[in-house]
Formats: C-alpha cells, sequence, structure tokens
C-alpha cells in the first residue's frame, strides 16, 4: 500500500507538509476572514440586508462605480492593444523604458496616483487649467474616476496581450499577404480574432480592479452621494460610522459583483477556446 | 559559389516577405508616436507631477517635510509592516508552489482559484473582513478586549490587511515557472539519495530564483504601498499606525500638499527602485 501511494505521488518529499501550511494559511489569512462577511455577528438581518441593498443612494454607487470601471476597461483595451503592438512589433529608441514604465502603476501605490492625478486635472493643475476655458471638468466627476482607473487597468491589458502577440505565429499574416489581403484587413480579420482571449482577460482584470479600486479614485472623484460616490467608499463612510451590518451589507453585494464578473469571463475564455478549435 | 545563389534568393524573399508582413513606415511612425503620447499623458505625466509638486516650495521644505517625526515614524511602520509581510508570504508562496507543481491531488485547480483570491476582492472589503473577526463587535472581539489584545486599529490589523492584499503575489510567480521546469532534476537528485531540503536548496531554488526575486519585489511594493485596506484597520492613529500612504491622505486633506508630495515623492522612488530591479529580473531570468 505505502509504495503505491509513493508511487502515485512520485518520489519527492513534502507533499503533506507543504500543502498542509498552504491550506492552513489560505484558511487563515484569506478564507475565515472572508466567511466572516457572510456568518457575521453585526447583526445583519434579511430586512436589514434588503434594505440597505435597495437603498437608493448604495444603488447609484454600484450604478458609479461599475459604469466608470467598465469605460476605463474599455478604452484601456484598445489603449493597450496599441502599446501592445507597439512593444512586440516595432524597435524604437528608448524602448526598454517605455516596457519598463508600462508597469508603474502596478508598482505605484494607489494614494500616491490619487493624489497626483488630482492634482494634474484641478481647476489649478497642468491638465485642469488648459480644459477649464473649454467648459471641461475632470476632477471631481466621473470623468476623473475613469482616468484614474484607466491609470490603474493599463498594465493588465499590455501584459495580457503582449506575450499572445509575440507568440503568433506569422504564417497565416503570410498567407494572407500572398492571397493578396491588405495589411489593414489582414489586421482586422487574422491578427485581431487570434486577440480576443487575451484582450478580453485583460479587459476583466482591468474591469475587476476598477470596481474594488478605491486609493487612487477617492482623492479625484470628490465623493458626492449620488454622483460620484464609488460603492468601496460608500463602505469606508458606513464603517466609520460604524454602522457594521450596512458596511457588511454593501460588501457582500460589491463581492458578488466581482465573483459574477469573474465567472463570466472564465465562461466566456472556455467558450473562445472551443470555438477557436 | 554554389551557396551564394541561394543565399541570395532567401534573402530577397526574406526583403519581400518582411514587406508584406509589416506595416509602411509611416503607419509605423505614427502609431509608435501615439503609443509614445498615451504613456506621456497616461502614466509619466502624474510622475512628474509628484516630483514637480514635492519640491514646489523648494529643498527646505521638502527636507523638512520627509523628516518630520510624523512622516519618520510612518516611513519606519511602513517598513516594519513588510519586513513582516514579505518573508511570510514568501515562505506561503515556495510552500504553495511546491505543493501544487511537484504533486498531483484532487482539488489542485480549486486551490489554485482560491489563492488568486484575493485580487478579486476589493481592498475596502479586505480590511472589513478583519474588522468583523478581530473588531470590537466581531466574532473574537469580546475575548480579545478581556484579555487585553488589540488587533484592529493597532500594528497586528495593519499586517493581517497586508498580509491579504499582497496574499498571491510570490505563489502566483512561481506557480507557472515551476510547472514548466518539470520535476525531473529533482527527482534524479532524490534517487540519488538526496533529502529534501538540499534538493530545494540545490536545484530547485536555483532554477526559480530570479523568478522568485520577481514575485518578493512585486509583494513588497504592494506590502508598502497599500492603501485601502490598511485605511480600514489602522486607526489613522498619527504617528502609531500611519503607515506612509496613509500619511499621504492626511496631509493632503489638511492641505499641506508640498508635505503630502513630498512623502508621496518617497513612495514614487520605491515604485521606481521596484521597476529597475523588475526589469533586472526579468532579463536575469531570460538568459
Amino acid at each position: 500500500m505505502k509504495t503505491a501511494t509513493a508511487s502515485n505521488r512520485g518520489v519527492l518529499p513534502g507533499f503533506g507538509l507543504t500543502l498542509g501550511y498552504t491550506i492552513l494559511y489560505l484558511s487563515l489569512v484569506v478564507l475565515i476572514p472572508l466567511s466572516a462577511l457572510l456568518f457575521n455577528s453585526t447583526g445583519l438581518t434579511w430586512e436589514k440586508f434588503w434594505g440597505v441593498a435597495t437603498d437608493p443612494r448604495v444603488i447609484a454607487s454600484y450604478r458609479v462605480s461599475f459604469l466608470t470601471a467598465a469605460a476605463a476597461a474599455l478604452v484601456d483595451t484598445v489603449l493597450g492593444l496599441l502599446l501592445a503592438w507597439v512593444l512586440v512589433r516595432y524597435t524604437f529608441p528608448g524602448k526598454s523604458i517605455f516596457d519598463a514604465l508600462v508597469d508603474l502603476p502596478f508598482a505605484l501605490p494607489t494614494a500616491v496616483a490619487g493624489v497626483s492625478l488630482t492634482a494634474i486635472y484641478a481647476n489649478n493643475g497642468w491638465i485642469g487649467s488648459l480644459l477649464e476655458p473649454l467648459g471641461i471638468k475632470v476632477a471631481f466627476t466621473p470623468l476623473g474616476i475613469i482616468i484614474a482607473l484607466m491609470f490603474i487597468g493599463i498594465p493588465f491589458v499590455v501584459r495580457t496581450v503582449q506575450p499572445v502577440l509575440q507568440e503568433l505565429e506569422a504564417d497565416v499574416e503570410e498567407a494572407a499577404a500572398t492571397l493578396g489581403s491588405s495589411r489593414l484587413r489582414t489586421f482586422g480579420s487574422v491578427i485581431l480574432p487570434q486577440l480576443a482571449p487575451p484582450l478580453l482577460t485583460g479587459f476583466a482584470l482591468a474591469f475587476a480592479r476598477g470596481i474594488g479600486e478605491y486609493g487612487s479614485v477617492v482623492f479625484i472623484s470628490g465623493n458626492m452621494p449620488m454622483k460620484t460616490e464609488i460603492a468601496p467608499l460608500l463602505i469606508m463612510s458606513k464603517l466609520e460610522r460604524f454602522d457594521y451590518a450596512g458596511a457588511t451589507a454593501v460588501a457582500i453585494i460589491l463581492l458578488l459583483i466581482s465573483f459574477l464578473l469573474l465567472l463570466a469571463t472564465n465562461l466566456l475564455q472556455r467558450w473562445m477556446r472551443k470555438s477557436a478549435r | 559559389m554554389a551557396g551564394t545563389v541561394p543565399a541570395v534568393q532567401a534573402k530577397a524573399r526574406q526583403v519581400s516577405r518582411n514587406q508584406a508582413l509589416s506595416e509602411s513606415t509611416w503607419v509605423k511612425w505614427t502609431l509608435i508616436t501615439l503609443a509614445g503620447l498615451v504613456m506621456l499623458w497616461l502614466v509619466v505625466l502624474p510622475l512628474l507631477v509628484v516630483i514637480a509638486e514635492a519640491f514646489k516650495k523648494g529643498w527646505e521644505v521638502y527636507a523638512a517635510s520627509i523628516t518630520d517625526p510624523d512622516a519618520l515614524s510612518a516611513l519606519r511602520l511602513t517598513l516594519l509592516v513588510a519586513f513582516i509581510t514579505v518573508p511570510l508570504n514568501t515562505l506561503f508562496g515556495i510552500a504553495a508552489a511546491w505543493a501544487i507543481t511537484k504533486f498531483r491531488f484532487r482539488g489542485k485547480q480549486l486551490l489554485v482559484t482560491l489563492i488568486d483570491l484575493p485580487f478579486s476582492v476589493s481592498p475596502v472589503i479586505g480590511g472589513l473582513m478583519y474588522v468583523l473577526v478581530y473588531g470590537k463587535r466581531g466574532w473574537f472581539g469580546t475575548w480579545l478586549d478581556d484579555h487585553n489584545i488589540q488587533i484592529v486599529f493597532a500594528l497586528p490589523g495593519i499586517i493581517l490587511a497586508t498580509l491579504f492584499i499582497t496574499f498571491p503575489f510570490v505563489a502566483r510567480e512561481l506557480i507557472p515557472l515551476m510547472e514548466d521546469q518539470g520535476q525531473q532534476e529533482e527527482e534524479a537528485a532524490v534517487t540519488l539519495g538526496a533529502k529534501g531540503w538540499k534538493v530545494f536548496w540545490h536545484i530547485t531554488l536555483p532554477n526559480i530564483k530570479w523568478g522568485l526575486l520577481y514575485g518578493i519585489i512585486l509583494c513588497n511594493a504592494r506590502a508598502m504601498g497599500e492603501f485601502g485596506a490598511v485605511s480600514v484597520v489602522s486607526g489613522h492613529i498619527r504617528g502609531e499606525t500611519n503607515t506612509l500612504p496613509l500619511h499621504v491622505e492626511i496631509l493632503y486633506n489638511e492641505y499641506q500638499f508640498s508635505a503630502s508630495f513630498a512623502v508621496a515623492s518617497l513612495l514614487l522612488l520605491l515604485a521606481l527602485v521596484t521597476l529597475v530591479l523588475k526589469a533586472w529580473f526579468t532579463r536575469k531570468h531570460a538568459h
């Protein structure tokens, strides 16, 4: 018996130790605290939950979070494709610095991004003062939230598209060119379909990150209830008023939205992979 | 001589192929210019503004801002939190990657999904759940209160929230890397009589070294820079439970913009060092 399990597991040692530690640590840091949201002691009843979930201010905050995150992820998908394309297909001076800087939004603390973007787009800021005479306001409007989320989300798209573009086989492109297809048409009907799965993944990652994002948004959003108040901020302000049950209710719905989004993209990806075959 | 003719033909083919497979020069440079402008606007501009605002009132104000006792205490706290959380999550990442890539077992896919979970949870929720477990009205609130242990609004809470947020970084970097490398080398060593630790130390670790460092540096950047989750559990006590990112917020809300950006510039420096190291590790790994 003993040899049978050993051969099943291979000859390497440490299975029980590493898996046991992994599960223990995962439970302590992630699973048990996360379950506190669902089995909470804050006196959150169904009535209270429903009351919070249907509160107009709460619904408005979901709408703001959802729409700005979607808009930012959409723009990032287009811009990210452009950046990835240029980085993979062309050589130009300064390319390696360009490539490294794509990750700045990953490495820069979100609070720093938040104060910096607010300074840029405020009435007296570098860009804000240029837009002011045109009547365009960015800081303290949904547009400001979108720009902050675009900053946060851009590396997700570039870094998921880049490796796929790198691995793309030239032969299909070649065949299309031989058959007289123009470069633009080759791009549209040969290259773009192959990039659809990573573009979708990048979009979903940027979207999911945007829905939960807090640090880069609170400074530039102005936090006006019903207009520029995002869902994570609402959780925060309920906590500050010691309304733990209310904060938990908002959090549960936000969590549900994120998980459904994750599930939807996973299913869509599986379907894409199947139809590509 | 015989070899040169096909070579020339091949070269000619290569040229025509490249023409068919690439854009005209003006399209290429238009795209490069556009991409450059996008980068300048979206990424480089925020970076420059931090530096410009930090030094707006000159060196003295800058120096005074970053040597202010509250700023220094925030810096110490941020370093301490990273010093505790990064090794813990590194150890976890190595253990998880070893279990997942070297063995076959049921529920592996589920485990990988669960490890990624913190990435899809809003940082604010990450902080909230620790309040619900350890806060005054949380699961263990009464017990902790009776024993005079404070977790939320104190250092342990900040460490827990940071652990949660930076949880997947190292594991996520190592799992695909160790998957690719397989386990033949390790198996050979074990067959030859090497013990587990020795195998890890002499065979696995040298193979994953650069990927591991890459994961650690990303984990560290997030640990030092986390804002949302830490904001929920910190209590914002100046000089005590204030990390650098929280200090940026406090100064900003007090309209001390130069001081706020001066502290922010320290975090920007951290980000730039992270990017340089990351590029270096990636290059090393590729060789």
